[in-house]
């Protein structure tokens, strides 16, 4: 890259430079405005992934705790 | 029987490092090996990004109308979702090359914006017969209608660019430089490179921007439908109204 530049002929940066900057620049704004909308939506959806895996978790506690018989129900049985 | 799943992720990588590759030589051309313009000198560098910008953008437009064809002869909701993400795209493109245009025309022409040039208003015409694409969307609230309504919309807009871009080709009168013909054009060899690898990263640009996006609305959308098939109907969040396809 360093040996492009130093053969690269002078840009004539004068007037017409600051527009050709500002086009290159308005290019390079929309795509970063762009990608960080997108990183905005992938982190919501990153929460999202999180809070659907803790309520499966919930779920699954839930389920197995109705699965168990409940102890002192079991104790009264074996009594009779 | 479970849904299949669409993986639009795949091969983004590959396509996202093929675009850096060919913008990053495309501005290498651009500011050391293109010459300069005879007539306009430095200024006429904003072509190499104006152009492309504006011609992936017309054909983006073409790209979702031929998608939302798709929805329109299969009746699958992803074709809609396709055709919404090629117009949302291509828009965002257009507004980009509308500004870097007016850039241009400031520094060429002393005018940020000339009224009585064909090319740039047909262009603003149609970038704001897309702008009602958003707006029709939203305004319909039944999921289906909304996708047949908006693809009816799709083609009949998306017809229209390619007849406006023969009609102003057709005007006598314009002060548009026409450098890009069939017969060649008037571009000399290194400029021509330049603005084809210009083009082509771009487009490359659009291709890559527009996986990512159906990537993300598909992995969003297969996400609410594993809540849905493990937690049940019930604990779904209401979707308020949406411009875009759920």
């Amino acid at each position: 890259m360093s040996v492009l530049l130093a053969s690269a002929p002078a840009l004539p940066l004068g007037k017409s430079g600051k527009f050709v900057a500002a086009a290159y620049i308005v290019f390079v704004l929309v795509i970063l405005i762009y990608v960080a909308i997108m990183a905005v939506r992938a982190q919501r959806l990153e929460g999202e992934l999180t809070e659907l895996q803790h309520d499966v978790e919930a779920s699954r506690r839930g389920a197995a705790r109705a699965a168990q018989p409940e102890p002192h129900a079991a104790q009264t049985e074996s009594v009779l | 029987m479970p849904q299949r799943l669409t993986t639009h992720g795949k091969g983004l990588r590959g396509l996202a490092l093929a675009t850096l590759a060919t913008i990053s030589l495309a501005l290498v051309l651009v500011f050391f090996y293109a010459p300069l313009d005879a007539d306009q000198g430095f200024v006429q560098k904003i072509f190499y990004i104006h152009v492309p910008l504006a011609i992936v953008s017309l054909c983006g437009f073409v790209f979702g109308a031929l998608l939302a064809a798709g929805y329109l002869r299969t009746g699958d909701r992803r074709w809609d979702m396709r055709s919404y993400v090629a117009i949302h795209m291509a828009l965002i493109f257009g507004i980009a090359g509308l500004i870097t245009g007016s850039i241009w025309a400031k520094a060429s022409w002393g005018h940020w914006w000339v009224w009585n040039e064909p090319t740039l208003v047909s262009y603003l015409i149609v970038l704001l017969l897309f702008c009602t694409y958003q707006p029709l969307r939203f305004s319909i609230e039944d999921p289906e209608r909304q996708s047949r309504y908006a693809s009816v919309f799709s083609v009949v807009a998306g017809a229209f660019v390619p007849l406006n871009f023969i009609a102003v080709r057709l005007a006598q009168q314009y002060v548009h430089p026409r450098v890009l013909t069939l017969s060649g054009g008037h571009l000399p060899g290194s400029m021509q490179v330049t603005f084809l690898i210009s083009l082509l990263g771009i487009a490359l640009l659009y291709a890559t921007l527009w996986k990512y996006e159906m990537a993300a609305k598909n992995a969003r959308s297969q996400v609410r439908r594993l809540r849905r098939t493990l937690l049940g109907e019930d604990t779904m969040r209401p979707v308020g109204r949406s411009a875009a396809p759920s």
